[in-house]
Protein backbone atom coordinates (compact mmCIF):
# COMPACT_ATOMS: atom_id res chain seq x y z
CA UNK A 1 0.00 0.00 0.00
CA UNK A 2 1.29 3.23 -0.71
CA UNK A 3 0.82 6.57 0.61
CA UNK A 4 -0.46 8.76 -2.29
CA UNK A 5 0.31 12.12 -0.43
CA UNK A 6 4.00 11.39 -0.70
CA UNK A 7 5.74 13.28 -3.59
CA UNK A 8 6.63 10.08 -5.87
CA UNK A 9 9.96 11.37 -6.95
CA UNK A 10 11.21 11.73 -4.11
CA UNK A 11 12.86 8.27 -2.80
CA UNK A 12 14.01 9.20 0.66
CA UNK A 13 12.60 11.83 2.59
CA UNK A 14 13.81 12.80 5.76
CA UNK A 15 12.71 15.33 8.76
CA UNK A 16 14.30 15.47 11.66
CA UNK A 17 14.89 11.59 12.33
CA UNK A 18 16.08 10.93 14.68
CA UNK A 19 17.96 7.49 17.24
CA UNK A 20 19.10 7.48 20.82
CA UNK A 21 20.97 4.93 22.73
CA UNK A 22 20.18 5.73 26.42
CA UNK A 23 21.85 9.52 26.88
CA UNK A 24 23.71 9.15 23.23
CA UNK A 25 21.91 10.84 20.31
CA UNK A 26 23.82 8.68 17.74
CA UNK A 27 21.67 10.48 14.92
CA UNK A 28 20.37 14.04 15.63
CA UNK A 29 17.89 15.19 13.69
CA UNK A 30 18.77 14.47 10.04
CA UNK A 31 15.98 16.20 7.10
CA UNK A 32 17.40 15.02 3.61
CA UNK A 33 15.59 14.26 0.34
CA UNK A 34 17.22 12.00 -2.40
CA UNK A 35 15.73 11.94 -5.94
CA UNK A 36 14.88 9.22 -7.70
CA UNK A 37 17.51 7.80 -9.73
CA UNK A 38 20.16 10.32 -8.45
CA UNK A 39 23.64 9.14 -6.96
CA UNK A 40 23.38 10.00 -3.26
CA UNK A 41 27.03 9.95 -1.27
CA UNK A 42 26.89 9.09 2.36
CA UNK A 43 29.62 10.44 3.84
CA UNK A 44 31.06 10.94 7.63
CA UNK A 45 33.79 10.61 10.10
CA UNK A 46 33.67 6.89 11.93
CA UNK A 47 31.74 7.36 14.34
CA UNK A 48 29.18 10.01 12.67
CA UNK A 49 26.21 7.69 12.80
CA UNK A 50 26.16 6.82 9.24
CA UNK A 51 25.78 2.97 10.39
CA UNK A 52 22.88 4.08 12.78
CA UNK A 53 20.97 6.29 10.16
CA UNK A 54 21.06 3.54 7.18
CA UNK A 55 19.93 0.83 9.40
CA UNK A 56 16.53 3.09 10.33
CA UNK A 57 16.09 3.60 6.33
CA UNK A 58 16.57 0.09 5.88
CA UNK A 59 13.87 -0.97 8.04
CA UNK A 60 15.88 -2.29 10.59
CA UNK A 61 15.61 -0.08 13.09
CA UNK A 62 12.51 2.34 14.60
CA UNK A 63 13.84 5.73 14.72
CA UNK A 64 13.10 7.25 18.37
CA UNK A 65 11.28 10.34 16.58
CA UNK A 66 11.12 12.13 13.63
CA UNK A 67 9.85 11.32 9.95
CA UNK A 68 10.67 9.46 7.08
CA UNK A 69 9.80 7.69 3.62
CA UNK A 70 11.63 5.02 1.76
CA UNK A 71 10.21 4.03 -1.87
CA UNK A 72 7.02 5.84 -0.17
CA UNK A 73 6.61 3.88 3.39
CA UNK A 74 6.82 5.14 6.41
CA UNK A 75 9.65 3.49 8.43
CA UNK A 76 7.65 3.22 11.70
CA UNK A 77 4.73 1.14 10.18
CA UNK A 78 5.40 -0.05 6.76
CA UNK A 79 9.49 -1.81 7.56
CA UNK A 80 8.52 -4.95 5.24
CA UNK A 81 7.50 -3.19 2.38
CA UNK A 82 10.41 -1.06 2.70
CA UNK A 83 12.63 -4.39 2.46
CA UNK A 84 11.10 -5.36 -0.36
CA UNK A 85 11.79 -2.28 -2.19
CA UNK A 86 15.24 -1.70 -1.83
CA UNK A 87 18.37 -3.60 -2.57
CA UNK A 88 21.26 -3.78 -0.05
CA UNK A 89 25.16 -4.85 -0.06
CA UNK A 90 27.36 -4.49 3.02
CA UNK A 91 30.73 -4.19 3.43
CA UNK A 92 31.35 -7.64 4.21
CA UNK A 93 31.33 -9.66 1.16
CA UNK A 94 27.82 -11.25 2.38
CA UNK A 95 26.92 -14.21 -1.04
CA UNK A 96 26.71 -18.03 -0.16
CA UNK A 97 30.44 -19.14 -0.62
CA UNK A 98 29.69 -22.66 -0.64
CA UNK A 99 27.01 -21.96 -3.39
CA UNK A 100 27.69 -21.35 -6.65
CA UNK A 101 27.11 -18.14 -8.73
CA UNK A 102 23.95 -19.29 -9.87
CA UNK A 103 22.70 -20.72 -7.21
CA UNK A 104 23.23 -17.74 -5.65
CA UNK A 105 21.38 -15.68 -7.98
CA UNK A 106 18.56 -18.57 -7.42
CA UNK A 107 18.79 -17.93 -4.13
CA UNK A 108 18.42 -14.26 -3.47
CA UNK A 109 16.16 -13.40 -6.61
CA UNK A 110 13.76 -16.00 -4.95
CA UNK A 111 13.65 -14.56 -1.74
CA UNK A 112 13.01 -11.33 -3.49
CA UNK A 113 9.74 -13.31 -5.40
CA UNK A 114 11.03 -13.56 -8.60
CA UNK A 115 9.31 -15.88 -10.65
CA UNK A 116 11.07 -18.80 -12.15
CA UNK A 117 11.00 -17.61 -15.68
CA UNK A 118 12.45 -13.81 -13.95
CA UNK A 119 14.88 -15.84 -12.51
CA UNK A 120 15.89 -17.36 -15.66
CA UNK A 121 16.08 -14.39 -17.77
CA UNK A 122 17.70 -11.68 -14.96
CA UNK A 123 20.29 -14.50 -14.67
CA UNK A 124 21.01 -14.76 -17.70
CA UNK A 125 21.49 -10.92 -18.36
CA UNK A 126 23.80 -10.13 -15.09
CA UNK A 127 26.31 -13.71 -16.58
CA UNK A 128 26.41 -11.88 -19.81
CA UNK A 129 26.34 -8.09 -18.42
CA UNK A 130 29.60 -9.00 -15.58
CA UNK A 131 31.05 -11.36 -18.89
CA UNK A 132 31.63 -14.73 -16.06
CA UNK A 133 29.81 -17.11 -18.91
CA UNK A 134 32.53 -19.36 -17.72
CA UNK A 135 32.62 -19.11 -13.85
CA UNK A 136 28.72 -19.32 -13.60
CA UNK A 137 28.65 -22.83 -12.30
CA UNK A 138 31.71 -22.07 -10.46
CA UNK A 139 31.45 -21.59 -6.62
CA UNK A 140 31.68 -18.05 -5.07
CA UNK A 141 34.39 -18.74 -3.01
CA UNK A 142 36.60 -19.41 -5.81
CA UNK A 143 36.11 -15.71 -7.37
CA UNK A 144 38.36 -12.81 -7.17
CA UNK A 145 37.32 -10.30 -4.79
CA UNK A 146 36.64 -7.52 -7.53
CA UNK A 147 34.33 -10.22 -9.44
CA UNK A 148 32.85 -10.83 -6.04
CA UNK A 149 32.05 -7.15 -5.32
CA UNK A 150 30.46 -6.72 -8.40
CA UNK A 151 28.08 -10.14 -8.13
CA UNK A 152 27.42 -8.94 -4.95
CA UNK A 153 25.85 -5.50 -6.34
CA UNK A 154 24.00 -7.31 -9.48
CA UNK A 155 22.28 -9.46 -7.01
CA UNK A 156 21.32 -6.33 -4.69
CA UNK A 157 19.52 -5.06 -7.72
CA UNK A 158 18.42 -8.21 -9.15
CA UNK A 159 14.85 -7.22 -8.29
CA UNK A 160 14.92 -4.14 -9.64
CA UNK A 161 14.63 -2.38 -6.12
CA UNK A 162 13.63 1.41 -6.47
CA UNK A 163 16.70 1.78 -3.93
CA UNK A 164 20.03 0.46 -3.39
CA UNK A 165 21.95 1.07 -0.16
CA UNK A 166 25.50 0.19 -0.90
CA UNK A 167 27.82 0.11 2.55
CA UNK A 168 31.37 0.81 1.69
CA UNK A 169 31.16 -1.34 -1.43
CA UNK A 170 34.55 -0.80 -2.87
CA UNK A 171 36.92 -1.07 0.28
CA UNK A 172 40.33 -2.96 -0.82
CA UNK A 173 39.27 -3.10 -4.23
CA UNK A 174 42.38 -2.54 -7.24
CA UNK A 175 42.10 0.81 -8.83
CA UNK A 176 40.47 -1.00 -12.21
CA UNK A 177 37.67 -2.56 -10.82
CA UNK A 178 36.65 0.04 -8.88
CA UNK A 179 36.02 1.96 -11.54
CA UNK A 180 34.10 -0.90 -13.59
CA UNK A 181 32.03 -1.00 -10.38
CA UNK A 182 31.47 2.58 -10.86
CA UNK A 183 29.94 2.03 -13.98
CA UNK A 184 27.52 -0.58 -12.83
CA UNK A 185 26.55 1.58 -10.56
CA UNK A 186 25.74 4.69 -13.10
CA UNK A 187 24.52 1.71 -15.17
CA UNK A 188 21.56 1.51 -12.28
CA UNK A 189 21.13 4.92 -12.05
CA UNK A 190 20.50 5.61 -15.92
CA UNK A 191 17.62 2.76 -15.41
CA UNK A 192 16.34 4.71 -12.56
CA UNK A 193 17.32 2.77 -9.44
CA UNK A 194 18.50 5.27 -6.98
CA UNK A 195 21.68 4.56 -5.18
CA UNK A 196 22.67 5.58 -1.70
CA UNK A 197 26.48 4.88 -1.11
CA UNK A 198 29.12 5.37 1.49
CA UNK A 199 32.70 5.64 0.87
CA UNK A 200 36.15 6.45 1.94
CA UNK A 201 37.47 7.08 -1.17
CA UNK A 202 37.03 10.68 -1.98
CA UNK A 203 37.35 10.21 -5.23
CA UNK A 204 34.23 8.55 -5.35
CA UNK A 205 32.38 11.17 -3.79
CA UNK A 206 32.95 13.15 -6.95
CA UNK A 207 31.09 10.48 -8.98
CA UNK A 208 27.89 11.32 -6.97
CA UNK A 209 24.86 13.67 -7.87
CA UNK A 210 25.10 15.31 -4.42
CA UNK A 211 26.96 14.15 -1.24
CA UNK A 212 25.94 14.85 2.46
CA UNK A 213 28.59 15.14 5.19
CA UNK A 214 27.49 13.79 8.82
CA UNK A 215 29.33 15.01 12.00
CA UNK A 216 28.64 14.12 15.26
CA UNK A 217 25.16 12.58 14.24
CA UNK A 218 24.07 15.37 12.55
CA UNK A 219 24.20 16.65 8.79
CA UNK A 220 26.68 19.28 8.67
CA UNK A 221 26.58 19.51 4.91
CA UNK A 222 24.75 18.47 1.92
CA UNK A 223 25.00 19.54 -2.18
CA UNK A 224 26.86 18.57 -5.37
CA UNK A 225 30.50 18.29 -4.68
CA UNK A 226 31.12 21.46 -6.89
CA UNK A 227 29.13 23.55 -4.59
CA UNK A 228 30.40 22.00 -1.70
CA UNK A 229 33.85 22.87 -2.87
CA UNK A 230 33.36 26.57 -4.14
CA UNK A 231 31.35 27.13 -0.56
CA UNK A 232 34.69 25.67 1.28
CA UNK A 233 37.14 27.37 -0.96
CA UNK A 234 38.58 23.49 -1.42
CA UNK A 235 40.19 22.44 -4.10
CA UNK A 236 39.24 18.39 -3.53
CA UNK A 237 36.54 16.55 -1.75
CA UNK A 238 39.14 15.29 0.81
CA UNK A 239 39.66 19.08 1.83
CA UNK A 240 36.15 19.42 2.19
CA UNK A 241 35.41 16.71 4.29
CA UNK A 242 38.78 17.50 6.29
CA UNK A 243 37.75 21.01 7.42
CA UNK A 244 34.16 19.44 8.29
CA UNK A 245 35.38 16.00 9.96
CA UNK A 246 38.43 17.80 11.73
CA UNK A 247 36.40 19.65 14.04
CA UNK A 248 34.26 16.45 15.42
CA UNK A 249 33.89 15.04 18.94
CA UNK A 250 33.01 11.39 18.70
CA UNK A 251 35.87 9.16 16.28
CA UNK A 252 34.21 5.83 17.99
CA UNK A 253 33.49 3.12 15.08
CA UNK B 1 72.73 -4.51 6.72
CA UNK B 2 69.61 -3.57 5.17
CA UNK B 3 66.55 -4.74 7.81
CA UNK B 4 64.55 -6.78 5.95
CA UNK B 5 66.12 -8.72 2.97
CA UNK B 6 63.32 -10.71 0.81
CA UNK B 7 64.54 -12.88 -1.47
CA UNK B 8 62.58 -14.89 -3.77
CA UNK B 9 59.55 -15.55 -1.63
CA UNK B 10 57.06 -18.26 -2.39
CA UNK B 11 53.47 -18.71 -0.79
CA UNK B 12 50.84 -21.34 -1.99
CA UNK B 13 47.62 -22.27 -0.34
CA UNK B 14 45.42 -25.43 -0.21
CA UNK B 15 45.13 -28.08 -3.40
CA UNK B 16 45.38 -25.85 -6.21
CA UNK B 17 48.54 -24.46 -5.09
CA UNK B 18 46.93 -20.84 -5.59
CA UNK B 19 50.28 -19.02 -5.71
CA UNK B 20 49.42 -15.73 -2.51
CA UNK B 21 53.35 -14.67 -2.95
CA UNK B 22 55.02 -15.61 -6.47
CA UNK B 23 58.61 -15.04 -5.98
CA UNK B 24 58.62 -11.71 -4.44
CA UNK B 25 62.25 -10.21 -3.65
CA UNK B 26 62.95 -6.62 -2.15
CA UNK B 27 64.87 -5.21 0.47
CA UNK B 28 64.13 -2.44 3.26
CA UNK B 29 67.20 -0.10 4.94
CA UNK B 30 67.19 0.95 8.67
CA UNK B 31 65.15 3.49 9.62
CA UNK B 32 63.21 3.41 6.14
CA UNK B 33 59.20 3.38 5.97
CA UNK B 34 58.44 1.11 3.47
CA UNK B 35 54.73 0.51 1.86
CA UNK B 36 53.01 -2.36 0.34
CA UNK B 37 49.88 -1.17 -1.66
CA UNK B 38 47.95 -3.29 -3.51
CA UNK B 39 44.00 -4.63 -3.00
CA UNK B 40 42.62 -7.33 -1.11
CA UNK B 41 43.88 -10.77 -2.36
CA UNK B 42 47.68 -9.35 -3.60
CA UNK B 43 49.54 -11.70 -1.25
CA UNK B 44 50.44 -8.65 1.32
CA UNK B 45 49.09 -10.51 4.49
CA UNK B 46 50.80 -13.15 3.43
CA UNK B 47 54.09 -11.38 3.18
CA UNK B 48 53.81 -9.76 6.72
CA UNK B 49 53.51 -13.33 8.08
CA UNK B 50 55.97 -14.96 6.40
CA UNK B 51 57.93 -11.92 7.70
CA UNK B 52 57.18 -12.41 11.86
CA UNK B 53 57.84 -16.17 11.30
CA UNK B 54 54.10 -17.09 11.50
CA UNK B 55 54.03 -18.82 8.31
CA UNK B 56 56.82 -21.00 6.28
CA UNK B 57 57.15 -20.52 2.39
CA UNK B 58 57.28 -22.93 0.02
CA UNK B 59 60.50 -21.43 -1.00
CA UNK B 60 63.06 -18.31 -0.82
CA UNK B 61 64.79 -16.62 2.14
CA UNK B 62 64.48 -13.88 3.84
CA UNK B 63 65.93 -12.18 7.22
CA UNK B 64 65.08 -9.78 9.49
CA UNK B 65 67.54 -7.31 11.51
CA UNK B 66 69.80 -9.69 10.38
CA UNK B 67 68.44 -13.28 11.66
CA UNK B 68 66.38 -15.92 9.27
CA UNK B 69 63.03 -16.24 9.08
CA UNK B 70 63.45 -19.98 9.80
CA UNK B 71 66.61 -20.84 11.59
CA UNK B 72 66.48 -17.66 13.95
CA UNK B 73 62.77 -17.27 14.27
CA UNK B 74 62.79 -17.23 18.06
CA UNK B 75 64.56 -13.98 17.76
CA UNK B 76 62.43 -12.15 15.12
CA UNK B 77 59.97 -12.90 17.58
CA UNK B 78 61.78 -11.06 20.31
CA UNK B 79 62.84 -7.89 18.29
CA UNK B 80 59.52 -6.86 15.81
CA UNK B 81 56.28 -5.85 17.10
CA UNK B 82 53.42 -6.74 14.33
CA UNK B 83 49.76 -4.87 14.09
CA UNK B 84 47.38 -7.93 11.97
CA UNK B 85 44.68 -6.40 10.06
CA UNK B 86 42.60 -7.69 12.69
CA UNK B 87 42.22 -6.37 15.89
CA UNK B 88 44.26 -9.26 18.05
CA UNK B 89 44.31 -7.78 21.82
CA UNK B 90 42.54 -8.91 24.39
CA UNK B 91 39.63 -7.96 24.66
CA UNK B 92 38.36 -8.40 27.81
CA UNK B 93 41.17 -7.14 29.33
CA UNK B 94 41.65 -3.13 29.83
CA UNK B 95 43.78 -0.69 28.12
CA UNK B 96 46.34 -0.70 30.32
CA UNK B 97 46.39 -4.37 30.81
CA UNK B 98 46.81 -4.93 27.46
CA UNK B 99 49.97 -2.13 27.22
CA UNK B 100 50.96 -3.88 30.84
CA UNK B 101 50.33 -7.48 29.42
CA UNK B 102 52.74 -6.88 26.19
CA UNK B 103 55.53 -5.07 27.69
CA UNK B 104 55.69 -8.19 30.35
CA UNK B 105 55.65 -10.68 27.88
CA UNK B 106 58.59 -9.00 25.77
CA UNK B 107 60.36 -8.96 29.58
CA UNK B 108 59.61 -4.91 29.61
CA UNK B 109 57.77 -2.38 31.44
CA UNK B 110 55.15 0.45 30.36
CA UNK B 111 57.70 3.02 31.78
CA UNK B 112 61.19 2.08 30.44
CA UNK B 113 60.12 3.02 26.62
CA UNK B 114 57.04 5.04 27.78
CA UNK B 115 58.64 8.02 25.40
CA UNK B 116 58.16 6.23 22.10
CA UNK B 117 54.10 5.86 22.79
CA UNK B 118 53.81 8.54 24.83
CA UNK B 119 52.25 11.08 22.06
CA UNK B 120 50.00 7.91 20.95
CA UNK B 121 48.79 7.06 24.27
CA UNK B 122 47.81 10.19 26.19
CA UNK B 123 45.38 9.94 23.23
CA UNK B 124 43.52 7.08 24.83
CA UNK B 125 44.96 7.32 28.77
CA UNK B 126 41.64 8.41 29.48
CA UNK B 127 39.96 5.47 28.81
CA UNK B 128 42.76 3.17 30.65
CA UNK B 129 40.59 1.49 32.67
CA UNK B 130 38.18 0.41 29.46
CA UNK B 131 38.14 -2.75 28.45
CA UNK B 132 39.59 -3.05 24.29
CA UNK B 133 36.98 -4.91 23.64
CA UNK B 134 34.57 -1.66 24.37
CA UNK B 135 36.52 0.39 22.58
CA UNK B 136 36.07 2.82 19.54
CA UNK B 137 38.15 1.65 16.21
CA UNK B 138 40.47 4.51 15.98
CA UNK B 139 41.20 4.02 19.81
CA UNK B 140 41.36 0.29 19.45
CA UNK B 141 43.85 0.92 16.25
CA UNK B 142 45.78 3.00 18.91
CA UNK B 143 46.24 0.51 21.57
CA UNK B 144 47.12 -2.03 18.99
CA UNK B 145 50.46 0.39 17.76
CA UNK B 146 51.21 1.00 21.71
CA UNK B 147 51.24 -2.60 22.18
CA UNK B 148 53.20 -3.40 19.09
CA UNK B 149 55.72 -0.96 20.30
CA UNK B 150 56.22 -1.19 23.87
CA UNK B 151 59.76 -3.18 23.61
CA UNK B 152 60.75 -0.91 21.34
CA UNK B 153 60.59 -3.27 17.97
CA UNK B 154 63.19 -2.47 15.36
CA UNK B 155 61.39 -3.71 12.95
CA UNK B 156 57.22 -2.70 13.46
CA UNK B 157 54.96 -4.78 10.75
CA UNK B 158 51.73 -2.78 10.38
CA UNK B 159 48.94 -5.11 7.88
CA UNK B 160 46.27 -2.51 6.81
CA UNK B 161 46.41 -0.13 9.89
CA UNK B 162 43.92 2.53 7.96
CA UNK B 163 41.81 -0.02 6.18
CA UNK B 164 38.47 1.28 6.78
CA UNK B 165 39.05 3.99 8.61
CA UNK B 166 37.82 7.68 7.62
CA UNK B 167 40.07 10.10 5.67
CA UNK B 168 41.30 12.52 8.74
CA UNK B 169 41.80 9.31 10.76
CA UNK B 170 44.16 8.10 8.51
CA UNK B 171 45.88 11.30 8.35
CA UNK B 172 46.32 11.74 11.75
CA UNK B 173 47.76 7.76 11.58
CA UNK B 174 50.24 8.62 8.76
CA UNK B 175 51.65 11.58 11.08
CA UNK B 176 52.17 9.04 13.53
CA UNK B 177 53.93 7.32 11.61
CA UNK B 178 56.09 9.80 10.72
CA UNK B 179 56.77 10.35 14.15
CA UNK B 180 57.82 7.14 14.68
CA UNK B 181 60.55 7.16 11.84
CA UNK B 182 62.77 9.74 13.47
CA UNK B 183 62.98 7.25 16.23
CA UNK B 184 64.51 4.88 13.69
CA UNK B 185 62.43 2.19 13.76
CA UNK B 186 61.80 0.30 10.84
CA UNK B 187 58.35 0.16 9.53
CA UNK B 188 56.65 -1.47 6.58
CA UNK B 189 53.51 -0.80 6.25
CA UNK B 190 50.57 -1.86 4.05
CA UNK B 191 47.50 -0.42 2.56
CA UNK B 192 44.58 -0.72 -0.30
CA UNK B 193 44.60 3.47 -0.54
CA UNK B 194 46.82 4.13 -3.09
CA UNK B 195 46.86 8.00 -2.15
CA UNK B 196 49.08 6.67 0.88
CA UNK B 197 51.27 5.69 -1.05
CA UNK B 198 53.49 9.38 -1.09
CA UNK B 199 53.46 9.34 3.00
CA UNK B 200 55.93 5.85 2.37
CA UNK B 201 59.78 6.03 1.76
CA UNK B 202 59.71 3.52 -0.82
CA UNK B 203 56.64 1.48 -2.09
CA UNK B 204 56.22 -2.10 -3.82
CA UNK B 205 53.23 -1.65 -5.85
CA UNK B 206 51.16 -5.52 -5.47
CA UNK B 207 49.09 -7.74 -7.20
CA UNK B 208 47.93 -11.38 -7.64
CA UNK B 209 51.31 -12.27 -5.09
CA UNK B 210 53.67 -10.58 -7.67
CA UNK B 211 55.32 -7.05 -7.09
CA UNK B 212 54.62 -4.52 -10.41
CA UNK B 213 57.20 -2.17 -9.18
CA UNK B 214 59.22 -1.23 -6.49
CA UNK B 215 60.97 2.18 -6.22
CA UNK B 216 60.31 5.34 -4.06
CA UNK B 217 57.20 7.06 -5.24
CA UNK B 218 58.70 9.69 -7.21
CA UNK B 219 60.67 7.54 -9.14
CA UNK B 220 57.33 5.47 -10.14
CA UNK B 221 55.55 8.27 -10.74
CA UNK B 222 58.35 9.97 -13.03
CA UNK B 223 58.67 6.11 -14.95
CA UNK B 224 55.04 6.38 -15.93
CA UNK B 225 55.38 6.60 -19.52
CA UNK B 226 52.36 8.12 -21.65
CA UNK B 227 51.25 12.08 -21.66
CA UNK B 228 48.40 12.37 -19.17
CA UNK B 229 45.83 14.82 -19.67
CA UNK B 230 42.69 15.70 -17.01
CA UNK B 231 39.47 16.20 -18.95
CA UNK B 232 36.25 17.29 -17.65
CA UNK B 233 32.61 17.82 -19.14
CA UNK B 234 29.38 17.73 -17.86
CA UNK B 235 29.03 13.93 -17.70
CA UNK B 236 31.26 11.57 -16.10
CA UNK B 237 29.97 8.57 -17.62
CA UNK B 238 29.50 9.35 -20.94
CA UNK B 239 32.81 11.33 -21.26
CA UNK B 240 34.57 8.21 -20.81
CA UNK B 241 32.78 6.02 -22.89
CA UNK B 242 33.35 9.18 -25.67
CA UNK B 243 37.42 9.75 -24.82
CA UNK B 244 37.77 6.13 -25.57
CA UNK B 245 37.12 6.35 -29.17
CA UNK B 246 39.57 9.65 -29.10
CA UNK B 247 42.35 8.35 -31.93
CA UNK B 248 46.19 7.68 -30.08
CA UNK B 249 43.87 7.42 -27.03
CA UNK B 250 45.56 4.88 -24.59
CA UNK B 251 43.14 4.63 -21.42
CA UNK B 252 40.33 6.42 -19.96
CA UNK B 253 39.66 6.20 -16.39
CA UNK B 254 37.61 8.25 -13.74
CA UNK B 255 39.93 10.37 -10.92
CA UNK B 256 37.39 11.88 -9.34
CA UNK B 257 35.85 15.56 -10.76
CA UNK B 258 38.41 14.52 -13.49
CA UNK B 259 38.85 11.70 -16.06
CA UNK B 260 42.65 10.73 -16.85
CA UNK B 261 42.90 10.32 -20.92
CA UNK B 262 46.58 8.74 -21.37
CA UNK B 263 47.85 9.47 -24.66
CA UNK B 264 50.73 7.74 -27.34
CA UNK B 265 53.94 9.87 -26.40
CA UNK B 266 55.02 11.22 -29.74
CA UNK B 267 58.38 10.96 -29.63
CA UNK B 268 60.50 9.21 -26.52
CA UNK B 269 58.91 9.32 -23.18
CA UNK B 270 59.17 12.38 -21.11
CA UNK B 271 60.11 14.74 -23.70
CA UNK B 272 56.65 16.11 -24.71
CA UNK B 273 57.29 19.75 -25.46
CA UNK B 274 54.93 22.72 -24.27
CA UNK B 275 53.77 22.66 -28.01
CA UNK B 276 52.74 19.27 -28.23
CA UNK B 277 50.79 19.55 -24.89
CA UNK B 278 49.10 22.54 -25.83
CA UNK B 279 47.92 20.63 -30.21
CA UNK B 280 46.85 17.64 -27.60
CA UNK B 281 44.65 19.67 -25.33
CA UNK B 282 43.40 21.31 -28.61
CA UNK B 283 42.83 17.82 -30.20
CA UNK B 284 40.93 16.69 -27.55
CA UNK B 285 38.57 19.71 -26.83
CA UNK B 286 37.77 19.76 -30.11
CA UNK B 287 37.17 16.28 -30.35
CA UNK B 288 34.55 16.68 -27.34
CA UNK B 289 32.91 19.77 -28.61
CA UNK B 290 32.30 17.79 -32.34
CA UNK B 291 30.90 15.02 -30.03
CA UNK B 292 28.82 17.63 -28.55
CA UNK B 293 30.16 18.09 -24.83
CA UNK B 294 29.57 21.26 -23.24
CA UNK B 295 31.97 23.51 -20.66
CA UNK B 296 34.66 21.34 -21.40
CA UNK B 297 38.41 21.81 -19.73
CA UNK B 298 41.29 20.12 -20.82
CA UNK B 299 44.50 20.49 -18.86
CA UNK B 300 48.06 18.17 -18.62
CA UNK B 301 48.47 16.65 -15.65
CA UNK B 302 51.04 14.38 -13.53
CA UNK B 303 50.25 10.85 -12.92
CA UNK B 304 49.69 9.75 -9.76
CA UNK B 305 50.09 6.58 -8.26
CA UNK B 306 46.85 4.93 -8.93
CA UNK B 307 47.58 5.60 -12.77
CA UNK B 308 50.49 4.17 -12.41
CA UNK B 309 49.22 0.73 -10.69
CA UNK B 310 46.69 0.79 -13.42
CA UNK B 311 49.27 1.40 -16.15
CA UNK B 312 51.04 -1.76 -14.55
CA UNK B 313 47.78 -3.34 -14.29
CA UNK B 314 47.50 -3.50 -18.13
Amino acid sequence: MKIQTVDRELSIKTEKLSKRFGQFTAVNEITFDVHKGEIFGFLGANGAGKTTAMRMLCGLSTPTSGKAQIAGFDVYKHTEDIKRNIGYMSQKFSLYEDLTVLENIRFFGGIYGLSNQQLKTKSEQLITQLGIQQEAKKLVSSLPLGWKQKLSFSVAVLHEPEIVFLDEPTGGVDPVTRRQFWNLIYEASDRGITIFVTTHYMDEAEYCNRISIMVDGKIEALDTPANLKQRFNASSMDDVFYQLARGAQRTEG
Amino acid sequence: MDAVIVDSITKTYGKEKTHAVNGVSFSVKKGELFGLIGPDGAGKTSIFRVLTTLLLPDSGRASVDGFDIVKDFRKIRDRVGYMPGKFSLYQDLTVEENLSFFATVFGTTIKENYNLIKDIYIQIEPFKDRRAGKLSGGMKQKLALCCALIHKPSVLFLDEPTTGVDPVSRKEFWEMLRRLREQEITIIVSTPYMDEATRCDRIALIQNGNFLSADTPESIIHSYPDMLYAVKAENIYTLIQSLKNFENALSCHAFGEYVHLSVKPALLKGTTTPAEDHKNTEDIKNYLSMAGFKDIVVKKTEPTIEDCFIKLLS
